[in-house]
Formats: C-alpha cells, sequence, structure tokens
C-alpha cells in the first residue's frame, strides 16, 4: 500500500516537473512572441505590426 | 500550448474586429496630422533663421561625432521626430507612419486592406504571445481553472500589461513627443515583470513580509519614474491622443477579460478530458 502511494507521488511529482517545464517553454515561446510583435527593431517588422503597436500601447517609434 | 493557441487566436481575432473600428480610426486620422504637419523649420519665416535651423538639424542629425557623444542624447526616432534632450531646441516631426526617413524607406503594408490583414495578424501573434504566457502562470501557479477565474487571471494581465505601464506612459497616437524609444521599453518591460511578480507575491503567499515585499514591487517602477520627453506638443490634437489612451486602455481591458475566460475555459475542458 505504502510503496502505491510511494509511487502514485512520484509518478505526480514527475508530471508535474514535465507540465513546468512545458509551461517554461510556453513562457519562453510566449515572451518571444509579444517581444516580436511589440519590440523588434527592423522597420519591416515595426510597419506591419505599426497599428498593434499603438492599440497595445507597447512602446513605438 | 492547444489552449494558448485556440484562445490567442480567438481573442486575437476578435480584437481585431474592435481595433479597427476604435482605435485604427483614431490612428489614421492622428497621421493625418503628423503627415499634414510642415517641418518646424520649413514654417519658420525668416529664410536667416531658416538656414540657422536647418544647419542645426542638419548637423544635428547627419553629424556622426553629434550622434556618438553620450552627453547629448540624441534620439532620432522612427516618425522622423528629432529632437534634443539636452536642449530640447529643435524637432522634426513629418514623414509617414511607414517610417520614410527620405533615404531609404523599408518596406511597409499599403494602406486599406493590407495593412488591416498585418495589423490583424500581429493581433493574432500577440494573442497567442500573451495566451501562452497566461497558460504557463497556469500551470506555475497549481491552482484549478475556469472559465470564471480566467477572467481574474485576464485581469491580472490587464494590470501588469496595460494599466500598470499606462500610468508611465500612456498609450501613444502617432505624432506625439516621447522620450528615447529604448529607455521606454526597458521602462515598459520593468513595469510590466515588477507588477506581474508583485502580483503573484500578493496572491500566491501567506506571508505578510512577502505581501509587503509584492506591493513594493507594484510601486517601484513608478517611484522610479517613465522616461518623459524633454517637451510636449506632438501632431496630434490633445483631444484624439486622449480619446487614443482611452480607446486602447478599453479595448485592452477587453481583450485580456476574453483572453482570459477563452484560455480558462478551454484548459479546464482539456483537463477534465484528459483526466
Amino acid at each position: 500500500m505504502t510503496t502505491m502511494i510511494k509511487t502514485q507521488t512520484a509518478q505526480t511529482t514527475q508530471s508535474r516537473t514535465s507540465a513546468v517545464f512545458a509551461a517554461s517553454f510556453a513562457m519562453f515561446f510566449g515572451v518571444f512572441m509579444v517581444y516580436g510583435v511589440g519590440f523588434a527593431q527592423p522597420a519591416e517588422i515595426h510597419n506591419a505590426a505599426h497599428d498593434t503597436r499603438h492599440s497595445y500601447a507597447f512602446p513605438c517609434h | 500550448m492547444t489552449t494558448a493557441i485556440a484562445a490567442g487566436v480567438a481573442a486575437g481575432l476578435l480584437l481585431s474586429v474592435i481595433h479597427e473600428f476604435t482605435t485604427t480610426p483614431i490612428i489614421l486620422h492622428a497621421e493625418e496630422y503628423e503627415n499634414a504637419a510642415p517641418d518646424h523649420h520649413a514654417a519658420l519665416p525668416d529664410p536667416i533663421l531658416r538656414e540657422l535651423m536647418e544647419n542645426a538639424l542638419h548637423k544635428a542629425a547627419f553629424f556622426p561625432k553629434n550622434l556618438n557623444d553620450p552627453s547629448r542624447s540624441l534620439s532620432r526616432n522612427q516618425s522622423d521626430t528629432l529632437y534634443d534632450d539636452r536642449s530640447g531646441q529643435f524637432h522634426l516631426v513629418g514623414g509617414t507612419h511607414e517610417g520614410g526617413h527620405g533615404e531609404e524607406e523599408a518596406w511597409g503594408p499599403a494602406d486599406g486592406w493590407e495593412r488591416t490583414l498585418f495589423t490583424t495578424l500581429a493581433n493574432v501573434l500577440t494573442g497567442v504571445g500573451f495566451a501562452a504566457i497566461l497558460v504557463a502562470c497556469f500551470v506555475f501557479s497549481n491552482t484549478e481553472l475556469s472559465g470564471r477565474r480566467g477572467v481574474i487571471w485576464g485581469l491580472a494581465g490587464f494590470a501588469a500589461f496595460t494599466l500598470a505601464p499606462a500610468l508611465g506612459l500612456p498609450p501613444e497616437v502617432p505624432g506625439s513627443m516621447a522620450a528615447e524609444l529604448e529607455g521606454r521599453q526597458l521602462w515598459w518591460i520593468g513595469a510590466v515583470v515588477a507588477t506581474a511578480a508583485g502580483l503573484w507575491l500578493m496572491v500566491f503567499n501567506d506571508k505578510r513580509l512577502l505581501h509587503v515585499a509584492g506591493l513594493l514591487l507594484l510601486l517601484i517602477p513608478h517611484l522610479i519614474g517613465a522616461p518623459q520627453p524633454a517637451e510636449l506638443g506632438g501632431n496630434a490634437p490633445p483631444e484624439l491622443a486622449g480619446h487614443f489612451a482611452a480607446a486602447s486602455i478599453v479595448v485592452s481591458a477587453l481583450f485580456w477579460v476574453i483572453l482570459g475566460w477563452t484560455s480558462g475555459t478551454l484548459w479546464q475542458r482539456l483537463a477534465t478530458t484528459e483526466a
């Protein structure tokens, strides 16, 4: 019984770790996307995302 | 990840429709002023004064020594606004939003459907990005999720990404005066991170000390203060700028509530199917 609980706990910890790992990836991805639209310097990206940058009040120009 | 993408696309698309009727018309309206405004030096009646001013501008803009001199914080930003932070003496406002600097014009979407298309694309990408950040926070918090709780999460996102930065750097309509871009971007990022971290400490902790620390984190960016322009008075009429700031904040609030609700609902649904 104790072994079973231990195994379950181990599994929960493991899935929690992998969930946190996946979430860290999602966080990184999200920051990358927002940075790309809101902050990236190249003029082409700036021009394409211009109205979005203003509407979301990202510092623009 | 599916939640983030689906919620982001949904919120981004919906937002694009709302933008099209709220902030975009104001941006276009403001650009009329931005483009119509004559160069300040060109409007000078006295030809001698005008030449002096042109020389000064020429040196400031194209003389590399001046540009590299750290004591002179010169900035020449994308909308052709040029000013000297130290003396605040001259500025040149003009050009188009396409970053037309005269020398070489970078590509930009043409007005009309192409521009709308790119704005929509940028909105969707932003939506997906924000949704990914939100969903990552769901996981980190290790709490139960639902549509309703998602709305609260969304409001926290609104506070961190819109309200807190707006206090120092109100949403700007094209043609406004503003301080150097890098400084503002840095402050913006700092304000967002500090506010998000502060809220997190206040919500997901039982320790009083950490609550106080969270509150301090919320305050710090505003105590430091955002970089402000050396002088005020852009091309856009104040009424328009005020209207734009309000519209931008209202639309952001809508965006975050929609994003939060959609993410929370999808997250809950996926969690139940997996279990």
